[in-house]
C-alpha cells in the first residue's frame, strides 16, 4: 500500500507496539488494555470521525476507515470501530464525544430503542459489541411520536448482560429500562437505524478485509516454512492453488470494502464537513440527496442516482443514498463470504498448529466469523439488496452497477 | 509483509460518463433498427460485419492507439466503458473484439512500419477480424511446447504444423501466431518461439471447423502446409516471443468481458423473479449483485493501474480467476433461484433459452485465455510460493 496515509501508518505502528497479536495471545490478563487505549487516544485515532470542535481529532472518514483496516490486520480486540462509529453519530447531532471507549447501537437489524416523552429510553439491543468494555453508548433511538434521536448514555445507567462473541470478545445484550441519557438531540432526517447499520457495515468490512490480508500473509509464510515430504508445503500445487484462492478472496474483500469506504468518504451525506475544520458546518443530512455524490468522484450517469422510494415495501428506507447503500451492503456481503472461504483455507493450510490456542491464527479467524454478524450479516444485506434490485427492475440493474 | 495486493478504489473519470451515455444511445438505436437483439446476441454468434463497421465509424475501435494509425488517442478507461457497455448489451463485437483488445496493441508495439500502416487503420474501421494462434494439439496451457515450425526461406519463412481451438479462424483476416523458429535451450525452455502476423489468405492454410458442445462453430483447427510469411511479418524478436507475451496478458485477463459474457442470465433472472421476490429469491439475487459489484470494482481498479502504466500481473490474474469462476456458477445459481418462480413471467421462455445456452458454454469460461490452474500458478508465484 504505497499510498498509505500518515494516519494509517501511525495506526499500524501503534497496533504493532501495543496490540501485537502474539503478545496479546500470551497475555495473562487485561493489563495491556488501558495503556493500549491511551496510546490510541493520544494519536487521536478513536475519535477520528469527530471534528476538533466536538472533542475529536477530525482526521476524516477516509482516515478512520484506513485505521480500521489496520486494526483488522492486527485483529485488535478493542472497541475502536465502535468508538469511531459512536463518535460519528454524536458528531452528526453536534454532541461532544466523551473520553474513553464507546460502543453504539443498534447493531442488529430490527433492534429498537424508544425515547419516551419524559426523556427516558426503553428497549433492548440484542448484541452490542464490547459494551462491557466501554464507558458510554451512542444510540439511535426513536421518539414515541416519531422521529429519530441520537442519545449518549453512560454504560453504568443501562443493564448490560454477559455475553461473548465467537472470538471471545464481549458481545452484550443491553436493556434500556427508563434510562435517562446524558445528552439527546434530534437526528437529522435520514440518520436512522439503517444508516447506522450501513456505516457500521462499511467499518466492519474494512476490519475484515484487513484480517483477511493478515491471514493470507500468515498462510503464505507458513507454507514457505513448513517442510513435509522433503520440501516446503508451498511447493505443492494443491497448496498453491488453495492459497491462490485465498488471495482471490482477500482481493475481493479489499476491493469491496475499500470501495464502500471511499463511497462513504466521498458522500456529503455521511461526512461531517472538512476534516479538522473547527466549528464544522451542520451535518448535511436532510439535504436533497439526488445525485448527492460530488461530481469529481462519480460519473453522474443517466439515469441519475435517486434515493430509494419511501413507503410500503421499500426495503432500504429513505435514509441514505442508493450508491452508498449498494456499496456498503455489497461490501458486507462479499467480505462476509470471503471471511468464510478465506478462514477455511487458512486453517487447512496451517493444519493442526492453526487449531491451537497457542497460534495466533484463531485471533483472526474467530473475529472474521464473529464480525460477519455485526451490522448486518451477508443474508440480511443480501435480502435488502435483492429487494431493491427487484423493485427497480432488471433494466435498472446495470446502470446502478456501472455508476460506481 | 510478503504479499501486497493493490485494489485501490479507482473511479472512472468524468469523460467516461459522457461517453457511456453516447454508447448507450448508439446501442439503443441499433437495437431499435434491428441490427442485433439484446436477447440473442451471444446465441446468434455475435458476429456482424455491419455492426463492427458502425462501431469503427464511431471511433470505438483502437480507441487508445495513435491517430497516425487510425486510432483515437483516448484513455484506456474510456475503452473500458465501451467494452462493458457492449458486453452487457450483448452487442455483436466478435469481428473486431480480439483485434481491438489484443492483436492491434501487439502490432503497434512489435510490427514493421509497413504492417502497422497496412493493418491498424483497417482494424480501427472495424473491417478486420483477428485470430490468436497459440494452442496446438500437444501444446495448450504449456505455451512454450509449441511445435508448429517457421523455417527460413527466400525472403521470409515457411510455416508447417497445426494450431487448434483457434476462435474466429473461419472469419479471420489475420492471425497472430506463435511458431517455433529454434529449439529451446537448456537454460531457457521458453527460447525459440517467434510471433508472426499471418495473412489468412496465404496459400497453404486450411481452416477446419470444430463444433463445440453448445452446438456452434466458434473455434477451429488451422493447418499450415508450407505457408509463406514475408520477413516483415515477424513481430518483435526472432526466438524471443516469450519476452513479449507477459505484459499483454494483464490486459487480456482483467477486462469486464471476463465476467460479463453471460450477464443476460442475471438480468433475465431478476425479470423472472418479478418486483417482489420471496426471501430466497431476494437473497440469491442480492448475493449475485454484491459479488458482481465487487468483481467490477476489482476490474476497474486493475484498469486504472494499467492506465497509469503499471503492470498488475497478479491482480489481473486474480480478476480472471475469481471472475470466471463466478460467471461459470451463475447459470447454475440462477436455475436454483428460479425454481419456485411463477411460471407466468413474461420473459420465462427467454430466460429458459438463455439459461440453457449459458449453462452449455459455462465450461469454457475457465479455460479460454488461461485456465484456472495456470492463473492460480501465476498468483502463487506472485505470492512468493514458486
Amino acid at each position: 500500500m504505497a499510498n498509505d496515509s500518515l494516519v494509517a501508518e501511525t495506526a499500524r505502528r501503534i497496533f504493532r507496539d501495543v496490540c501485537d497479536p502474539q503478545t496479546l495471545n500470551r497475555a495473562a490478563d487485561d493489563s495491556w488494555v488501558a495503556p493500549a487505549w491511551s496510546a490510541l487516544e493520544e494519536a487521536g485515532l478513536p475519535l477520528a470521525w469527530v471534528p476538533e470542535a466536538l472533542g475529536g481529532s477530525g482526521a476524516g472518514l477516509a482516515d478512520g476507515f484506513a485505521v480500521l483496516r489496520e486494526a483488522g490486520r492486527a485483529a485488535v480486540p478493542l472497541p475502536i470501530a465502535e468508538t469511531l462509529l459512536a463518535g460519528w453519530m454524536l458528531a452528526q447531532v453536534g454532541v461532544s464525544a466523551p473520553k474513553g471507549p464507546m460502543t453504539c447501537g443498534p447493531v442488529r437489524d430490527g433492534d429498537k430503542v424508544v425515547l419516551a416523552d419524559n426523556g427516558t429510553l426503553s428497549g433492548r439491543l440484542r448484541a452490542v459489541p464490547l459494551a462491557k468494555a466501554t464507558g458510554h453508548l451512542a444510540v439511535l433511538a426513536e421518539r414515541e411520536a416519531g422521529g429519530g434521536v441520537v442519545a449518549l448514555v453512560e454504560a453504568g445507567a443501562v443493564q448490560i448482560a454477559d455475553g461473548t462473541s465467537l472470538a471471545g470478545d464481549a458481545l452484550n445484550p443491553v436493556h434500556f429500562d427508563g434510562v435517562r441519557p446524558v445528552a439527546v438531540e434530534d437526528a437529522p432526517s435520514g440518520l436512522d437505524a439503517g444508516a447506522v447499520l450501513l456505516m457500521g457495515a462499511a467499518g466492519r468490512a474494512m476490519q475484515m478485509a484487513g484480517a483477511l490480508e493478515a491471514i493470507l500473509d500468515l498462510s503464505v509464510a507458513y507454507a514457505n516454512e513448513r517442510v513435509a515430504f522433503g520440501r516446503p508445503i508451498g511447493k505443492f500445487q494443491a497448496v498453491q492453488q488453495s492459497l491462490a484462492r485465498l488471495a482471490g478472496e482477500a482481493a475481493a474483500a479489499i476491493a469491496a470494502a475499500g470501495s464502500a469506504a471511499d463511497a462513504i468518504a466521498a458522500s456529503p451525506v455521511f461526512a461531517f464537513g472538512e476534516p479538522g475544520a473547527a466549528g464544522s458546518p451542520p451535518p448535511l443530512w436532510g439535504r436533497d440527496r439526488v445525485g448527492g455524490i460530488p461530481e469529481h468522484r462519480s460519473e453522474g450517469l443517466p439515469p441519475p442516482l435517486t434515493p430509494p422510494h419511501k413507503g410500503e415495501g421499500n426495503p432500504v428506507g429513505a435514509s441514505f443514498e442508493e450508491a452508498v447503500f449498494l456499496e456498503a451492503a455489497s461490501a458486507k456481503i462479499r467480505v462476509g463470504e470471503a471471511a468464510g472461504e478465506g478462514a477455511a483455507i487458512a486453517h487447512q493450510v496451517l493444519g493442526a498448529i492453526g487449531f491451537t490456542q497457542e497460534h495466533v491464527l484463531h485471533r483472526y479467524t474467530r473475529r472474521l466469523w464473529a464480525w460477519r454478524d455485526d451490522f448486518g450479516s451477508e443474508s440480511v444485506w443480501a435480502v435488502k439488496l435483492g429487494q431493491l434490485v427487484a423493485a427497480k427492475g432488471a433494466d435498472a440493474l446495470w446502470p446502478m452497477l456501472a455508476a460506481r | 509483509m510478503n504479499t501486497e495486493l493493490t485494489f485501490d478504489p479507482i473511479r472512472l473519470p468524468p469523460e467516461c460518463a459522457a461517453l457511456r451515455a453516447e454508447v448507450r444511445a448508439f446501442l439503443a438505436e441499433e437495437i431499435e433498427a434491428g441490427t442485433f437483439s439484446p436477447h440473442g446476441g451471444a446465441i446468434d454468434g455475435n458476429f456482424s460485419a455491419e455492426f463492427s463497421r458502425k462501431v469503427g465509424a464511431r471511433g470505438w475501435i483502437g480507441m487508445t492507439w495513435p491517430k497516425q494509425y487510425g486510432g483515437h488517442e483516448r484513455s484506456f478507461l474510456e475503452r473500458y466503458v465501451v467494452t462493458e457497455e457492449f458486453r452487457v448489451a450483448n452487442a455483436p463485437v466478435r469481428l473486431h473484439f480480439v483485434a481491438d483488445r489484443q492483436s492491434g496493441p501487439v502490432i503497434l508495439r512489435y510490427a514493421s512500419e509497413r504492417v502497422k500502416a497496412g493493418i491498424l487503420p483497417r482494424i480501427c474501421r472495424g473491417e478486420v477480424c483477428f485470430a490468436i494462434g497459440m494452442s496446438e494439439p500437444n501444446s495448450g496451457s504449456d505455451l512454450f511446447a509449441a511445435q508448429t515450425r517457421a523455417t527460413r526461406a527466400d525472403g521470409g519463412w515457411l510455416i508447417n504444423g497445426t494450431k487448434v481451438w483457434t476462435s474466429n479462424a473461419h472469419h479471420a483476416d489475420y492471425m497472430i501466431g506463435l511458431f517455433r523458429t529454434s529449439a529451446p535451450t537448456k537454460e531457457n525452455r521458453r527460447h525459440g518461439l517467434t510471433q508472426f502476423v499471418v495473412d489468412m489468405k496465404t496459400p497453404g492454410i486450411t481452416v477446419n471447423p470444430i463444433w463445440h458442445m453448445a452446438g456452434q462453430h466458434d473455434f477451429n483447427e488451422v493447418v499450415f502446409t508450407d505457408a509463406f510469411m514475408p520477413d516483415d511479418h515477424v513481430l518483435g524478436e526472432v526466438d524471443g516471443a516469450w519476452k513479449q507475451a507477459t505484459s499483454e496478458l494483464a490486459y487480456e485477463r482483467s477486462g469486464p468481458e471476463r465476467f460479463l459474457e453471460t450477464y443476460y442470465v442475471l438480468a433475465e433472472l431478476v425479470r423472472v423473479l418479478g418486483d417482489k421476490p420471496d426471501t430466497r429469491g431476494a437473497e440469491g439475487v442480492g448475493r449475485l449483485v454484491a459479488e458482481l459489484h465487487a468483481l467490477r470494482r476489482m476490474s476497474v481498479s486493475v484498469a486504472g493501474m494499467l492506465a497509469a502504466g503499471k503492470e498488475p500481473v497478479v491482480e489481473a490474474a486474480i480478476v480472471k480467476d475469481v471472475g470466471t469462476i463466478w460467471e461459470q456458477r451463475l447459470p447454475h445459481r440462477a436455475r436454483d433461484l428460479a425454481a419456485f418462480a411463477a411460471d407466468g413471467a413474461a420473459n420465462r421462455a427467454t430466460f429458459e433459452e438463455q439459461l440453457a445456452y449459458a449453462t452449455l458454454i459455462a465450461p469454457k469460461l475457465t479455460i479460454q485465455g488461461g485456465t484456472t490452474e495456470i492463473l492460480r500458478g501465476i498468483i502463487a508465484r506472485g505470492l512468493g510460493l514458486r
